[in-house]
């Protein structure tokens, strides 16, 4: 089934289009990875997706679980199962990971009518998604990412994302900044969420993550449109001949007015 | 609404029954002490905004009212009532009606020995010689019109002592509470600690009002810290939106005696929180650390005059300002570094959160330093709830709402973290919690209502 469903979608931020009409299909199972240089609108889809409301959509529609995705508050889309791995984990001093990762948990659990859970339930489920991305427990004693270092902001993404257990988990350059082992770490994280009533959806500017979180299709973004669509060897041939291959094909591909 | 003249014939009114009242009862030190405050008082009248220390706040609201005193007609709080601002963990209460303290609402437990605590009246009465020699002493009656005042009509008010080397683990909670009657009615409570060489102790004044008729408290507190004494001084203002509560806390420390001073503001219509330590001994530490939450037309203006008399002193002053609707914050930190305080070491950091285009904070540090090798900082913030932590918490499930009271609550928490862990923060942080929940709520519906006055008000431009 259609677990996501993006058609024609056109987004502006400070009057500049930046999204020119975007089509995209992610069905549940399904691992896909949109890449592109800097600037071709990647994070943008992405933060459009988890409804900030500071860009402003133009035209087109996004269906959620068969739901207009665009009508949900950015609370309501990830109470439906929408999380985005932030490329910039916020910091929110004065508010302990432990706590905050609790609330957000309760907030969707509360979502789908089901019981709040207690400090002393929690805290089992707490250590055992620790222990996956082999993470130290002190850090949910701290203020949210606060003085964490890159890697750890990272892992603290995909460990919110092992906890509440969303249907669509989109990441976000989530390998950027990341040495090889904490890429590691993270990608296995990710890898042990993988269901076939789950989808990923990475976006990306290196095919590095991609070795170690397969994608089922590759979507090579430029400009605000999605030039190229392949399976994963379509990663290793951007990686081999760069973007603008990638855009010169899309290009002589539509055919030139005589 | 009266006259400026018709309230200051309503003062001398007022005093007139004080002294007749007082003259055949109160030593004569006393009786000096009172008219001193009283011709201190009449010679300067009430502060104007063209006095610098009162520049940001206009207090007409208060000159023009005819505050009339309280002295027999009280109209006495249940014992549920009272019940109900019990705090759980303190060492014993006294609760003071209109200013009055009244023992059958109190519960005053069996204190350690070398403990006294009573309501001032009644020591005054008893033992006089306690009182004499700490009473009026501190307190500057000459910069500040409502010392004077307080100073010219006081009459009870708490009475805390705690002898030499004693360690007094839980709170004192002095309760003061306004009730409504016909007319606006003021009270003067002072209140008088004094924590000898090498004691600690904890003092929680709280004040509460159970009545909806304007009414004026002007409290001022002696606080004085013996050497190497360890005092804790928490102030809480939560009357309801008609009262006007000035308070004045005076502070004496002596070789390194340590204090901490700690305001929760949430309540009140025009609230002045004057707090003064003075570090008079070699080595001693001040933390001067406030929270203020104002929403509606609140005004909370909060003036900190800390005075270096001596060397190797420091001095931390930390006060928070949420300010929603129109309401109006002040913080004037003013430090004074005298000129044999050297290797003072004073910081001073006034963070606020504006979450309305109304809301309105007035900061202002002042240094004034007269000695050569101090280290004194300032510092002060003026910004909103931001919207990428906003945005990140929502992006987690967290409603909106909630989301912003996360928020807010991790600004406040900067101030409760500084609270000693046990029963008085666990009291200002229930109360903070509560407040916070109530004015996030609260914002979401009267931002709804600004935009509905909004539409009408251009309709009727229109029409």
């Amino acid at each position: 089934m259609n677990l996501l469903e993006i058609k024609d979608l056109k987004v502006r931020v400070d009057g500049r289009e930046i999204l020119k009409g975007i089509n995209l299909e992610i069905n549940t199972g399904e691992a896909h990875s949109i890449m592109g240089p800097n600037g071709s609108g990647k994070s943008t889809l992405a933060q459009v997706l988890a409804r900030r409301e500071t860009y402003e959509v133009t035209g087109g529609e996004v269906l959620f679980k068969g739901k207009n995705l665009l009508e949900l508050k950015a609370e309501d889309a990830a109470c439906e199962g929408l999380f985005l791995a932030f490329q910039y984990p916020v910091e929110i001093p004065g508010i302990s990971n432990a706590y905050f990762l609790r609330s957000a948990l309760n907030a969707i659990r509360k979502y789908r009518g089901e019981d709040e859970m207690d400090a002393m339930d929690f805290l089992p489920l707490m250590r055992e998604k620790l222990k996956l991305l082999d993470m130290n427990e002190t850090l949910m004693n701290r203020s949210v990412n606060e003085s964490f270092s890159g890697g750890e902001k990272k892992r603290n993404e995909i460990l919110q994302m092992a906890v509440l257990q969303p249907k669509l988990a989109i990441l976000d350059e989530t390998d950027s900044g990341l040495d090889i082992d904490a890429l590691r770490v993270v990608a296995q994280g990710v890898n042990a969420m993988r269901s076939p009533d789950r989808a990923i959806l990475v976006v990306t500017h290196y095919q590095r993550l991609l070795n170690y979180i397969v994608p089922d299709r590759v979507h090579v973004l430029v400009d605000g449109r999605i030039v190229r669509s392949g399976g994963p060897e379509l990663a290793l041939e951007l990686e081999e001949k760069g973007y603008a291959t990638a855009e010169t094909g899309a290009r002589s591909a539509i055919p030139t007015p005589a | 609404m009266a006259t400026a003249s018709q309230t200051a014939q309503n003062y001398v009114e007022a005093f007139g029954q004080i002294v007749k009242y007082g003259r055949d009862r109160e030593p004569p030190w006393l009786q000096t002490l009172r008219q001193g405050g009283f011709d201190r008082f009449s010679a300067t009248g009430f502060p104007t905004t063209r006095d610098e220390d009162w520049r940001f706040t206009n207090i007409s609201a208060i000159v023009q009212t005819n505050f009339q005193l309280n002295r027999n007609g009280h109209r006495l709080p249940t014992k549920r009532q009272v019940e109900s601002y019990r705090i759980a963990g303190t060492v014993c209460q006294l609760t003071f009606v209109d200013g009055r303290f009244l023992p059958q609402l109190s519960s005053l437990a069996t204190l350690p020995k070398g403990v006294t605590v009573a309501g001032l009246a009644a020591q005054l009465a008893s033992d006089p010689q306690q009182v004499e020699p700490c009473l009026g002493r501190y307190l500057n009656t000459q910069c500040d019109p409502f010392a004077a005042l307080n100073t010219a009509f006081l009459e009870d008010g708490g009475f805390v002592h705690i002898a030499k080397n004693i360690v007094l683990e839980e709170p004192i909670h002095l309760l003061f509470v306004s009730t409504a009657h016909e007319t606006p009615t003021m009270s003067h409570p002072r209140n008088l600690i004094v924590v000898e060489e090498g004691s600690q102790a904890t003092i929680i004044e709280e004040y509460v009002s159970l009545g909806g008729v304007p009414a004026l408290c002007n409290t001022a507190t002696e606080l004085i810290a013996g050497d190497s004494a360890v005092v804790s001084h928490y102030m809480i203002e939560r009357e309801d939106v008609e009262t006007f509560n000035v308070s004045t806390l005076r502070m004496e420390q002596g070789r390194n005696a340590n204090i901490a001073s700690h305001s929760a503001l949430i309540g009140g219509a025009l609230v002045r929180n004057n707090v003064h330590p003075v570090l008079a001994g070699e080595g001693g530490e001040c933390l001067i650390n406030g929270l203020f939450i104002g929403n509606g037309s609140q005004q909370l203006d909060n003036y900190m005059l800390v005075e270096h008399a001596q060397p190797h002193c420091s001095s931390r002053q930390f006060y928070n300002g949420i300010l929603d609707g129109s309401a109006h914050g002040v913080f004037h930190g003013r430090i004074v570094v005298h000129k044999d305080a050297q290797k003072t070491d004073a910081k001073q950091i006034n963070r606020n959160l504006l979450l309305s285009d109304q809301a309105q904070i007035d900061t202002k540090p002042q240094l004034e330093i007269y000695a050569d090798d101090v280290k004194c900082t300032h510092g002060a913030t003026i910004g909103q709830i931001e919207e990428n932590p906003l945005f990140y918490l929502r992006s987690r499930g967290i409603d909106e709402a909630a989301a912003r009271r996360l928020l807010l609550l991790a600004f406040a928490s900067e101030c409760l973290e500084r609270m000693k862990e046990g029963p008085a923060r666990n009291h200002v942080e229930m109360l903070i919690h509560a407040h916070l929940l109530n004015l996030v709520n609260s914002s979401v519906g009267s931002n709804r209502a600004a935009h509905q006055t909004e539409g009408r008000r251009n309709l009727e431009e229109v029409g």
